[in-house]
């Protein structure tokens, strides 16, 4: 996964609420569950991805 | 070898527990298992990936202009089916300081513990492969641990025929291996390098020195031209100083259920094999008062995954609001269907290092 190309979003609870289990990450046009485990290895990357000036989590749509 | 030295060696196997029990720690050394693709993949060289054997990753930096082709291809030395095959398709030769690729199998820390690293008992190990290229070349090979950096190599040579290299690295008493499951312990088949890896003195002891005696100066790049080829099967990483025969999997299942730890794929094959959402589904487990026009199904997987997986989802005729995932198994839920609709869904669950 080429993170400069990457589009993260969160899920959405039934409440309407952010899920706080998995981030919907959107990647040559394929979408992507990425569980929030610090072992996941893409978690991990989003993480770093996230501290870039310029790139943020979106809300859901 | 005389017969004496024979002896010698043979006891040096049984003192060492090289016989009985499972010897290689790497997994899918035979390059048996590809689920992503068995079949070619192009343009590889921009980023890291796992492409087509299980378990073998490519690793990049530094923005080469070399790309190359992935395979497993049916080709092997007697005994083995299988081997990851590259093949250049566009070369570089004007090889910027950064630039580096290597072909790598991580490790989880708590499945090379008998390696003892870190202690006054640390264990030497063997590696043993099989190689063979378009034309004779030399290439680096080494291990690296992740928590302290530390790291040993050596060179190979390649020639057109394929030939078993074994090294053979000398215990390390510095750097304890965490007992986890993260990415601890890095075999790497290093390929393409510039001089940010290659100033040093190859580091053919266990060293903290940093990335100049990472690669030998004196090997080739495989990017050097459009027809260079690289083999490669029969990887085995164990304890001792001996590279003992190749030890293949009982059977290509167990093999498979070993890279499913890693790496999971549910496809549809065309026959009535599809994982379906039926809307609506409202199993008494479901409590939260679903709407009537959703449909949620929870999948378990065929082996306990190393960590939480990504879930890459495809729906036929919907469309997947969300998804979680346990190194267990995964709920997903479809926001809007229709009654009475079955939806073929197919699932990629990737939980590599």
């Amino acid at each position: 996964m080429d993170y400069d190309k990457i589009t993260v979003k969160y899920y959405k609870e039934d409440d309407g609420s952010n899920s706080t289990k998995a981030l919907k990450v959107i990647y040559n046009e394929t979408v992507y569950s990425v569980p929030t485990d610090p072992a996941n290895r893409h978690y991990a990357a989003i993480l770093e991805w996230a501290k870039i000036d310029g790139n943020t989590i979106a809300e859901a749509d | 070898m005389t017969k004496a030295a024979e002896l010698a060696k043979m006891g040096e196997v049984l003192t060492n527990s090289q016989i009985g029990g499972r010897r290689n720690i790497v997994i899918n050394g035979g390059m048996n298992v590809a689920q992503r693709s068995s079949s070619a993949v192009t343009g590889i060289g921009a980023s890291d990936g796992y492409f087509t054997c299980d378990r073998w990753n490519f690793n990049t930096n530094g923005n080469s202009a070399g790309r190359l082709t992935m395979s497993q291809a049916s080709d092997g030395p007697s005994g083995f089916a299988n081997c990851l095959k590259l093949e250049c398709t566009t070369a570089d030769t004007s090889i910027a300081a950064a630039e580096r690729f290597f072909i790598e199998q991580k490790l989880e820390g708590q499945d090379v513990q008998q390696l003892k690293k870190g202690t006054s008992d640390a264990e030497k190990v063997t590696i043993s492969f099989y190689v063979k290229g378009h034309d004779s070349a030399t290439y680096t090979v080494g291990l690296y641990e992740g928590t302290s950096g530390r790291k040993i190599a050596a060179t190979f040579p390649v020639t057109t025929s394929w030939v078993r290299q074994t090294v053979t690295f000398d215990g390390d008493t510095s750097g304890v291996i965490p007992d986890d499951n993260t990415a601890q312990l890095h075999l790497r088949f290093y390929l393409h390098a510039g001089s940010n890896y290659t100033s040093g003195t190859l580091g053919t002891s266990w060293n903290a020195d940093g990335n100049t005696t990472q690669i030998s100066s004196d090997g080739n790049s495989f990017f050097e031209s459009t027809s260079a080829t690289f083999f490669l099967t029969g990887v085995q990483l164990e304890v001792g100083s001996v590279a003992t025969p190749f030890e293949h999997a009982s059977s290509f299942g167990e093999q498979l259920s070993l890279c499913q730890r890693y790496f999971y794929k549910w496809i549809n094959t065309g026959l009535d094999d599809n994982f379906n959402f039926y809307s609506p589904y409202s199993p008494a487990q479901v409590s939260a008062g679903l709407p009537n026009s959703s449909a949620i199904c929870p999948m378990t997987f065929p082996v306990t995954m190393r960590a939480s997986p990504t879930m890459a989802t495809t729906i036929s005729g919907g469309t997947l609001n969300r998804q979680t995932s346990t190194p267990f198994g995964f709920v997903a839920q479809m926001g809007t269907t229709s009654t009475g609709t079955h939806y073929p869904t197919q699932y990629l669950a990737d939980a590599e290092l």
